[in-house]
């Protein structure tokens, strides 16, 4: 194993960190704001690539076009999915709301399944993005440095946000104290929406990127991403952005590296992901970064 | 109505029950058959995933996992060994298994006693980990159990999987072990252990106040649940004939979710009805995915509308029917009693007490 071997597979562990990174900043917020793990946020993953697909396909929109529109109708459905699935049970105990999640999930697959066809597609692949780079003797592909680029300034938007916008501090009233933030006045319907809306595009648009690196799209693939992410958040610290996103880079890289370097127990790979989340609820279910 | 009466007539529908079985076994063509076998061993999922979800108030999803062990280990036990050569091509079967054949039932409980040993390791977490957390755990454990069988082919044989099993699985046996499993699940939970069960799922800090012990009643309720998850599963896979190691995955753990909500948590009955009209449905639903003609009209049948149906159902059972389909009515002998009383207002049965 040489250097710019490892630097390679570190690029493209970074840039599947941020992929999940995404991911998991969806499962936070919206865990921070109605206190429920959203099942069906990988579903809403998968759910992305497929209005993109057809955006392509059927209205054949130009590709940046179709992204757009495509992250637009996700953040429409993660919207539509909280006022079908989870208002109705906000005073509910949690396990209705733990139900509901589960069968949105299963909805949303077996709907794919049954609209969109269970065989595999190929995913569409602008020509700019093929190339690949070299530098300093590191190969890396064009879409890998885009989707670091463009996860960063994803990040930086998202950090105004939350911490600069009246949008984002009533979000974070609500994650403080759902109760005390409503007596003052916040709008919570308004911002549990806005709440998915954000996270629900913060898939869509992780998972383009996925797409674009492993671009073959069926109904099940966001079942794996889904959990790694999920996963990611939960060693973060549910709740906490800074730490979805350190979560993601851990999962990002030890899905990468485990691969590349330990090819024979490639097949435990997702044993492993599921053993770190049993382990970290057990023993450290508040993450790094989480308050108790 | 008198306790003796209940005794003589629970024991009187019961053979009533068996000779039916028996003439069913004999006469009843084999489709049939699989859908009333496939009903008995979702009886006895539902009602003990209940055992856990709806009395014990501990939400788990790892049922599927459990029936994986079962399902294998007494597979592993009761196939002969020329058949395990044939199934393990790949990779031959390490050695004290690959020798070694006992017959159905013992090889059925010692599946049953491994799945319980599992769900005792799962269970004993739960005192750290509540509600959706446990959930999630759980779910983990069944996805490290289905990734494991998958890798593990000295063992296992991995995706291939164990075909061409015997067929032992016939109505005594399955509803044999489902009417088993409602009678010692109906006495565990009428017993004071049940009584501690209801108690945590109602408040588990004035019941560990009351000086109930969390941590064993918890993990008997995982520990007998996912015994006779074992057992379920070691039913089915001699009753389909082939294990893969895939089809104990989220999906078969949502059906029994599904059984276990629309019958009601904590209701015995209820699960019981909902598995055998759950189990009718999805065998009828395949209608669905088949082509049919309608008053002429070519009607091509969809691929996966089985599972949309199944879904919805799940999502409509959850927003509206969060009581399950009887509430917290039991079947009882009184009940019917009162019942029949009501029903005609001459009646001339037996007085109630």
């Amino acid at each position: 194993m040489d250097w710019t071997m490892f630097l390679q597979h570190l690029a493209n562990g970074i840039a599947l960190g941020f992929v999940f990174g995404l991911v998991a900043i969806g499962y936070t917020l919206v865990y921070g704001v109605v206190k429920l793990v959203n099942f069906a946020h990988g579903d809403i993953f998968m759910m992305a690539t497929f209005f993109v697909y057809y955006g392509i396909v059927l209205f054949s929109f130009p590709w940046w076009l179709a992204f757009l529109i495509g992250i637009f109708l996700t953040a429409l459905l993660g919207i539509l999915v909280e006022k079908v699935a989870y208002k109705p049970l906000r005073n509910a105990p949690r396990i209705s709301s733990l139900c509901s999640a589960i069968g949105m999930s299963f909805f949303l697959e077996n709907f794919a399944v049954v609209f969109f066809g269970g065989r595999q597609k190929a995913f569409y692949r602008p020509e700019v993005l093929n190339k690949t780079l070299i530098v300093g003797g590191v190969r890396m592909q064009m879409v890998t440095v885009v989707t670091i680029l463009v996860c960063v300034g994803v990040l930086f938007f998202l950090n105004f946000l939350v911490y600069r916008t009246k949008m984002g501090l009533a979000m974070r009233a609500l994650a403080y104290d759902f109760d005390t933030a409503k007596l003052m006045g916040i709008h919570v319907d308004r911002t549990i929406t806005f709440t998915f809306a954000l996270g629900s595009s913060l898939a869509a648009i992780s998972a383009i990127f996925w797409a674009l690196r492993y671009p073959q799209i069926w109904p099940f693939m966001g079942v794996f991403p889904g959990w790694r992410a999920f996963t990611a958040a939960i060693i973060g610290g549910v709740g906490s952005i800074k730490g979805a996103l350190v979560g993601g880079f851990l999962i990002g890289m030890i899905s990468v590296l485990l691969v590349a370097f330990l090819p024979d127990v490639a097949g435990y790979r997702d044993a492993f992901i599921f053993v770190i989340l049993v382990l970290m609820l057990l023993f450290k279910p508040t993450g790094l970064f989480g308050e108790a | 109505m008198k306790k003796k009466y209940s005794y003589l007539l629970t024991i009187a529908s019961l053979l009533v029950f068996f000779l039916f079985i028996h003439y069913a076994q004999t006469h009843f063509d084999a489709y049939v058959l699989r859908i009333m076998n496939v009903a008995a061993i979702y009886v006895i999922l539902g009602v003990s995933l209940n055992l856990i979800n709806g009395f014990t108030g501990q939400f788990s999803l790892g049922h599927a996992g459990f029936m994986a062990i079962g399902a294998y280990t007494s597979a592993l036990l009761y196939m002969s060994p020329e058949l395990k050569a044939v199934n393990f091509f790949m990779k031959p079967l390490i050695w004290p298994l690959n020798q070694i054949q006992i017959p159905f039932f013992p090889a059925l409980l010692i599946g049953g006693v491994l799945a319980g040993l599992m769900g005792f390791l799962v269970g004993a977490p739960c005192l750290r980990v509540k509600g959706d957390y446990l959930a999630i755990v759980t779910y983990g454990f069944s996805e490290i159990i289905r990734v494991l069988f998958n890798n593990l082919q000295s063992v296992t044989n991995g995706p291939l999987g164990l075909k061409g099993l015997p067929t032992y699985t016939n109505l005594w046996w399955s509803w044999g072990w489902a009417i088993f499993t409602v009678f010692f699940i109906k006495r565990l939970v009428e017993s004071s252990y049940g009584r501690a069960l209801k108690a945590i799922r109602d408040d588990e800090e004035a019941a560990e106040a009351m000086g109930i012990n969390l941590f064993f009643h918890k993990t008997l309720a995982f520990t007998v649940g996912a015994f006779f998850a074992g057992i379920a599963g070691g039913l089915l896979g001699s009753l389909v004939m082939t294990i893969d190691p895939n089809a104990f995955n989220i999906m078969l753990t949502f059906q029994i979710v599904l059984i276990v909500l629309l019958g009601g948590l904590g209701n015995i009955t209820g699960t019981v009805i909902t598995a055998v009209l759950i189990t009718v449905l999805m065998e009828w639903l395949r209608i669905v995915e088949s082509p049919m003609k309608i008053f002429g009209l070519r009607i091509q049948g969809i691929p996966g509308m089985r599972m949309l149906i199944f879904s919805v159902v799940l999502m409509i059972a959850v927003l509206f029917f969060r009581h399950g389909i009887l509430g917290d009515r039991e079947f009882s002998w009184e009940a019917v009693g009162r019942f029949l009383k009501r029903f005609s207002s001459f009646s001339k049965g037996e007085d109630q007490k």
